[in-house]
């Protein structure tokens, strides 16, 4: 089997290495990026005259796999219509628009040259449902956060201020549940829902626990970076979805003031802030609804320690899904449309409302113009990244549509133009006096190196330096021609050539290979530590309803193949 | 010297204790005693030992009687089955593990077969309801930890999930709840006096099949609305007491069996339910959970729906995946004459099924794949003897309220039987070689 290629005469953009559209050679070496010096005369040549190369395409966030996923594709089979597509030699039959099948989860990032994709929120007691889907989806490296924010014993340790005890568990957790990263959402307000109620500002205390959210989001960012973890805290703030909550949000991001990351990885950050388009809104009401996304990303571009997702909306009728169960309850009275609701014990709660952006209403319109200004008006590239929070704000096969709206001004003009609330919308929004068109350069960056530097992966992902994953996307699409904004969305749908370690995964827009998939978690030691084993036993004992022997995943996870992320936080 | 297994997951109920302990022989080979389960699950773990349980296939004779065949020729005459039918059904699936039933999956994919689990005679009513008007719940640990109010309808824990109120709904001291079932107001609706009802606070005697009025009935009273006299047989003062008593909690829950999900107005009954637990979170926090039956089931579900997304009576025969209820269901398939052999794993529909149905299956090409003989072993053309998923071979697992739990194997098979999944796989790798082959 070849295990040498080489990608000739690409334009090639490379943030890690600094190489903006430079005509070059890729050569790749037993699944790894190689010097082309490296690679024998036997290599098979991919041509890449024309055409557009990057490294493969990393995703943040999105809800791709676990209970809630897949409670929205069993509750929803109308998204399934006019979707399916016929299994074929070498892939399975697939189906699904904004909830699609772990199949088409796998091959649909693939033709878009995405090759690491992370799960945005695991609930630890689902961890195995999670990882069970993750193993039925083909070809992407894949990671899951597990949510820590109404964690009972995260806000215990917190209240008392016990660090040491807070990282011990989440280093715990991390473990039995093979997870990635500290995720937060609606810190103390999903507990708060236990009992129907909220946390709508970072001071509401939480109810019984009496801790702030402001107080589980700062310990959690410290326990982050006791442990030193790869990815930093990633937050999804109180009051999302709200008139007038940008206050709320600034009021988040500037916990993170005078926080210092300290980790191995090369992350210089300590907090995410994802989908900030929900979380960027002013007014007070749906009609005085407006965009605050400059107040929002003046501060993002001034706090260096930070990075953020957009959540760019795409006008599809899509699921929403977030473990922010008093949101989708909020949701639900908004649009009368069905509502699933999941608490969960100790952990976190969830919610499912099918959502519809219409072009033919002005705060959807707002919503999609807002998603677009953050990206537009960034200052580093390197921390802001582009998502649709999949499914939430769109599904994540729209990202083509979103890189046309963000590399062409006359795409977004076509688009505003057509509005049924044109004029009301641009009122509300600053994007029709926005002429920044974002480059290939800078789509790397917010779609590559950004999001693998913030993951703490940037010594694999994201880049084309020799030593790095062979991970590969070649699109066609050429930078040196004029285009139109439809050839941006085409050339970025499917593919002209994409790899995955080392092994061609797409050919022509068309899946050719199961590729070699991972499953990515982080492995972080700390200090015995008595107490808190003794707190988790209890617990188990006394208030789960599952013992503690049946919780870990780890004998059911053996039969995946995993790529474990070392940290060791002994002391 | 005999050893324990702790940490034990019950293969029985939609309930999946997890804390069951069974002490086995030194040798690993026989179970000496079960602790913690209930009579059932208990049972269970027992009867595996029977010492006239079958070990290899048999194959119906003309004279139909039963002939002891090799592994290989089982798999053979099932992946010939499979190669031969145009709309083959495969229905079961609850009593397995998550591993075999994707290995169905993939071998229903080859075939075009319809795959369907035990939902579509039980909560598939549930699942079409879900899909209608949403299902706001919770995991069991939130009803231990929370609920002060709990309602069982056309559900009789006490003697089909023994467990469930001892462990999570009635009697358990939970974190917010210490004082146990004593925090806790009981409503039961069922026209029968079970055992269940005679734990109750409240006992409403509906009338058979009046569950959607009482329903609605309810719906209005947490209103405050006005009422008839009479709703299903339950007087007007009642009805209004019990929608005090559930808006007065700080978290409640419904439980609902089959006594609402198949009798009249089937997934209507459980709109409506759901719909009343949706009105009640405008006052206090509320869920509602469907009661599941077999161990599996849910898991079943789970699987069908990330592979193909919808979660019962799934048809692949087209090359695309289509669920049209009604349609693609087990009965009506059976009973219209649409599917042309029977594959059986987990289930005993000779036993569920209406006779029409069973008697289809008997005259079609057939496999039953059982640990047991049963009712449906005995009409199959091939009956293929597995290990039990639970006891002799772990697998995962879905509760009720879908938290994934590992079963563990505590025992070894009888020698040369193989599990599900084994079979499953053999006969999927047969089916790929004659299907490569045409």
């Amino acid at each position: 089997m070849t295990t040498e290629y080489i990608i000739k005469n690409g334009f090639v953009f490379d943030p890690v290495q600094g190489i903006k559209g430079d005509k070059a050679d890729v050569a790749v070496k037993d699944g790894k990026i190689v010097k082309s010096t490296e690679v024998s005369s036997k290599a098979k040549v991919i041509d890449a005259a024309g055409k557009t190369v990057m490294a493969g395409a990393v995703e943040i966030h999105a809800h791709i796999a676990g209970p809630k996923v897949n409670e929205g594709r069993n509750y929803r089979p109308e998204d399934k219509l006019f979707t399916y597509t016929p299994k074929k030699k070498g892939s399975r039959m697939a189906g699904g628009f904004s909830i699609p099948t772990t199949f088409k989860t796998g091959y649909e990032y693939a033709k878009m040259g995405y090759t690491t994709c992370m799960e945005a929120a695991m609930p630890p007691l689902f961890a195995r449902h999670v990882h069970e889907e993750i193993k039925d989806t083909p070809i992407i490296d894949e990671g899951a956060y597990p949510v820590f924010g109404n964690n009972w014993f995260v806000m215990e340790y917190l209240k008392n201020g016990e660090i040491e005890n807070a990282a011990a568990y989440v280093a715990w957790l991390l473990n039995s549940t093979k997870g990635y990263a500290v995720k937060v959402v609606n810190p103390g307000g999903t507990e708060a829902w236990g009992w129907g109620l909220n946390c709508l500002t970072v001071n509401d205390p939480v109810p019984y626990f009496d801790i702030t959210p402001a107080e589980i989001m700062t310990g959690l960012m410290k326990t982050n970076e006791y442990l030193g973890l790869p990815h930093s805290m990633h937050v999804h703030q109180n009051s999302l979805g709200n008139p007038g909550n940008y206050t709320v949000t600034l009021d988040s991001l500037k916990l993170a003031e005078g926080i210092k990351a300290k980790n191995t990885f090369g992350r210089e950050t300590v907090l995410h802030s994802t989908h900030i388009q929900f979380h960027s809104y002013g007014g007070d009401n749906w009609g005085n609804f407006e965009s605050k996304s400059k107040e929002v990303m003046d501060y993002v571009n001034r706090q260096k320690n930070i990075t953020v997702d957009t959540g760019c909306v795409t006008l599809d009728e899509t699921t929403t899904m977030t473990a922010d169960g008093p949101f989708e309850h909020h949701l639900t009275e908004l649009n009368h449309l069905k509502w699933a609701n999941v608490d969960v014990e100790l952990e976190t709660a969830a919610g499912i409302v099918p959502y519809v952006y219409s072009p033919d209403i002005k705060v959807c319109e707002i919503q999609w113009a807002i998603g677009l200004e953050i990206a537009l008006m960034t200052k580093d590239p390197m921390r802001t990244f582009i998502t649709t929070d999949h499914p939430n704000a769109g599904p994540f096969i729209r990202y083509p549509r979103i890189f046309s709206w963000l590399m062409s001004a006359e795409a977004r003009r076509d688009r505003i133009e057509s509005f049924k609330h044109s004029a009301k919308m641009v009122e509300a929004t600053h994007l029709a006096g926005m002429d920044r068109e974002i480059s290939l350069y800078e789509l790397a960056q917010m779609t590559r190196a950004g999001p693998a530097k913030s993951l703490g992966l940037a010594s694999v992902y994201g880049g084309l330096a020799p030593g790095m994953d062979a991970d590969v996307a070649v699109y066609n699409f050429n930078p040196e021609k004029s285009y139109k904004p439809a050839e941006i969305e085409k050339a970025f749908s499917a593919a002209a050539f994409v790899m995955k370690t080392g092994t061609p995964v797409v050919i022509d827009g068309e899946i050719v290979s199961n590729g070699n998939k991972r499953t990515i978690w982080v492995n972080a030691k700390v200090n015995e530590n008595p107490q808190v084993m003794r707190d988790i036993k209890e617990k188990f004992l006394k208030y789960y309803s599952v013992t503690q022997g049946n919780y870990d995943v780890t004998k059911h996870f053996l039969s995946g193949n995993p790529r474990v992320i070392e940290v060791d936080a002994t002391t | 010297m005999t050893k324990t297994v702790s940490d034990v997951i019950c293969p029985f109920c939609g309930t999946l204790c997890d804390d069951l302990e069974v002490v086995v022989s030194d040798d690993g080979k026989t179970i000496v005693d079960v602790y913690n389960a209930c009579a059932i699950g208990a049972a269970k773990f027992m009867h595996a030992q029977a010492k006239d349980r079958v070990k290899r296939p048999r194959m119906q004779q003309a004279d139909g009687s039963y002939k002891e065949v090799s592994y290989d020729e089982a798999v053979e005459y099932t992946a010939q089955m499979f190669a031969k039918a145009k709309k083959p059904l495969m229905y079961g699936w609850s009593s397995t593990s998550c591993e075999a039933q994707s290995v169905g999956h993939e071998i229903a994919e080859k075939a075009g077969a319809i795959v369907d689990n035990t939902a579509t005679v039980c909560h598939g009513t549930t699942l079409i309801a879900v899909q209608d008007v949403g299902i706001p719940s919770c995991t069991l640990g939130e009803v231990k930890n929370r609920a002060d109010r709990i309602v069982f309808w056309g559900c009789n824990p006490t003697h089909a999930h023994p467990r469930h109120q001892s462990r999570y709904s009635i009697f358990p001291r939970g974190f917010f709840m210490n004082k146990g079932h004593k925090s806790r107001k009981v409503v039961v609706v069922d026209p029968r006096v079970t055992d269940t009802a005679k734990m109750a606070d409240i006992h409403f005697q509906v009338e058979q099949g009046r569950d959607y009025e009482l329903l609605s009935a309810l719906r209005v009273a947490v209103r405050n609305e006005k009422l008839p006299d009479v709703v299903a047989g339950i007087p007007k003062e009642k009805i209004y007491e019990a929608a005090e008593i559930l808006k007065s909690g700080r978290f409640g829950i419904i439980f609902f069996g089959m006594g609402v999900t198949q009798t009249l107005s089937k997934n209507h009954n459980i709109d409506e339910a759901i719909m009343l637990t949706k009105d009640l979170n405008e006052f206090t926090k509320f869920s509602i959970m469907a009661m599941r039956g077999h161990y599996n089931v849910t898991g079943s579900g789970q699987v069908l729906g990330w592979q193909f997304g919808y979660p019962f009576c799934v048809d692949l025969s087209r090359g695309f995946a289509r669920y049209n209820p009604g349609e693609t269901t087990s009965n009506d398939l059976l009973r219209r004459g649409e599917v042309d052999a029977v594959f059986v794993l987990g289930s005993d529909p000779g036993a569920h099924f209406p006779i029409s149905s069973v008697k289809k299956i008997s005259q079609l090409p057939s496999v039953c794949v059982d640990p047991h003989i049963t009712p449906t072993s005995e009409v199959s053309k091939l009956h293929v003897p597995v290990a039990f998923v639970g006891v002799e071979v772990g697998g995962n697992c879905y509760r009720m309220d879908n938290v994934p739990i590992d079963a563990r194997k505590v025992v070894d098979p009888p020698e040369g039987v193989l599990t599900d999944h084994e079979f499953l796989t053999r006969v999927n790798k047969r089916l790929g070689e004659l299907m490569g082959a045409a």
